[in-house]
């Protein structure tokens, strides 16, 4: 069946005795994780350990992840590498948004988390995840591609414990989880509105 | 003892059907499959024409000025003629009277195209 109703450990035993039962949401996960299609999208730096990632000495199609769209409309994973600037944030939220559910992001480097070295310029968005929902942060200025392929790896895991159905299925499977977010504007001092409050939630400092 | 021999078209009908329903079976399972688990969530920018990120401005429908058409005619006077002539030079000892006749009215006609553009102030560089 579609969710598990065969016993775990029935199935370990089973898998012991060479006769190998699934169900179709494994088979379904086993598909989506092992061949991640990332939007082809280098912003900055970070672009370059992507680069360096997909290319033959960190071999990023060893995790199937090598097969880099041009195309938002092909694309599971968009991996924002780089500073995004004010200027560009609002094209990233709109990529994100052509994009077909379901769909991943992964903020790569210090600038896509949170501005990293750029924080206190005036024209550098202080982090995607202001816009467009983020499934992996992975810290480094840059970093470097084996870190890059840690969270491609995490991320694998994360979709492996997507759920098809039940009461804890993937939120992108519910009709009422929106699958595009609102574009920010260029205005003239600052992006407007600076954050979308439904999809940035900043851990609430705790001060004595 | 004969052995009936199957139409040798048999194999095509054949291949022909494989053909219609392979594309088909993927094609009715993702179909499925979005009945039962992906509800469809389109929206404006999904269903923009413009995947690079920048919203489209304007029509996608340009009209060039008929002005061009001067543009045209000599880049055939010039190109095209030249094309011709390189072939006509190399062979044009062992022409026969009506190929040379021929090509002579093909250039004629090209240099009454020349000829025409320049009246019409097509080889001024500027206005």
């Amino acid at each position: 069946m579609i969710t598990s109703l065969i016993d775990e450990e029935l199935k370990k035993d089973l898998r012991e005795q060479g006769v190998v039962v699934t169900t179709l949401q494994e088979v379904y996960n086993w598909g989506r994780r092992n061949s991640l299609w990332p939007l082809q999208f280098g912003l900055a730096c970070c672009a370059i350990e992507m680069i360096a990632a997909a290319a033959s000495r960190y071999d990023l199609a060893r995790f199937g992840g090598e097969v880099f769209r041009p195309s938002p409309r092909q694309a599971d994973l968009m991996i924002v590498a780089g500073t995004v600037t004010k200027k560009m944030a609002p094209q990233v939220v709109r990529l994100y948004n052509q994009m077909p559910d379901p769909k991943y992001v992964i903020a790569m480097g210090a600038c896509a988390i949170s501005g990293g070295p750029f924080k206190q310029g005036y024209n550098v968005l202080k982090g995607i995840d202001r816009y467009v929902p983020v499934d992996i942060y992975i810290p480094g200025c840059p970093p470097r591609p084996e870190a890059l392929l840690q969270g491609f790896i995490e991320l694998q895991h994360k979709i492996d414990h997507q759920k098809l159905s039940g009461p804890g299925k993937a939120s992108f499977l519910n009709a009422d989880t929106p699958s595009e977010y609102p574009v920010p504007a260029f205005g003239a001092h600052d992006l407007e509105p600076p954050a979308n409050p439904d999809v940035f939630h900043p851990p609430k400092i705790e001060r004595e | 003892m004969s052995k009936t021999i199957p139409d040798p078209y048999l194999y095509l009908v054949v291949a022909v059907g494989v053909a219609v329903v392979f594309p088909l079976i993927p094609l009715a399972l993702a179909w499925l499959w979005r009945r039962c688990f992906q509800p469809p969530k389109p929206g404006p920018d999904k269903n923009a024409s413009y995947e690079c990120g920048i919203e489209s401005l304007g029509e996608a429908r340009v009209q060039f000025k008929s002005q061009y058409y001067l543009f045209c005619i000599i880049f055939l006077v010039f190109d095209v003629e030249a094309v011709f002539l390189l072939p006509f030079a190399v062979a044009f000892t062992r022409l026969p009277v009506g190929a040379f006749v021929a090509i002579l009215i093909f250039i004629l006609l090209l240099l009454e195209g020349l000829v025409w553009a320049w009246c019409k102030g097509g080889l001024d560089w500027t206005k």
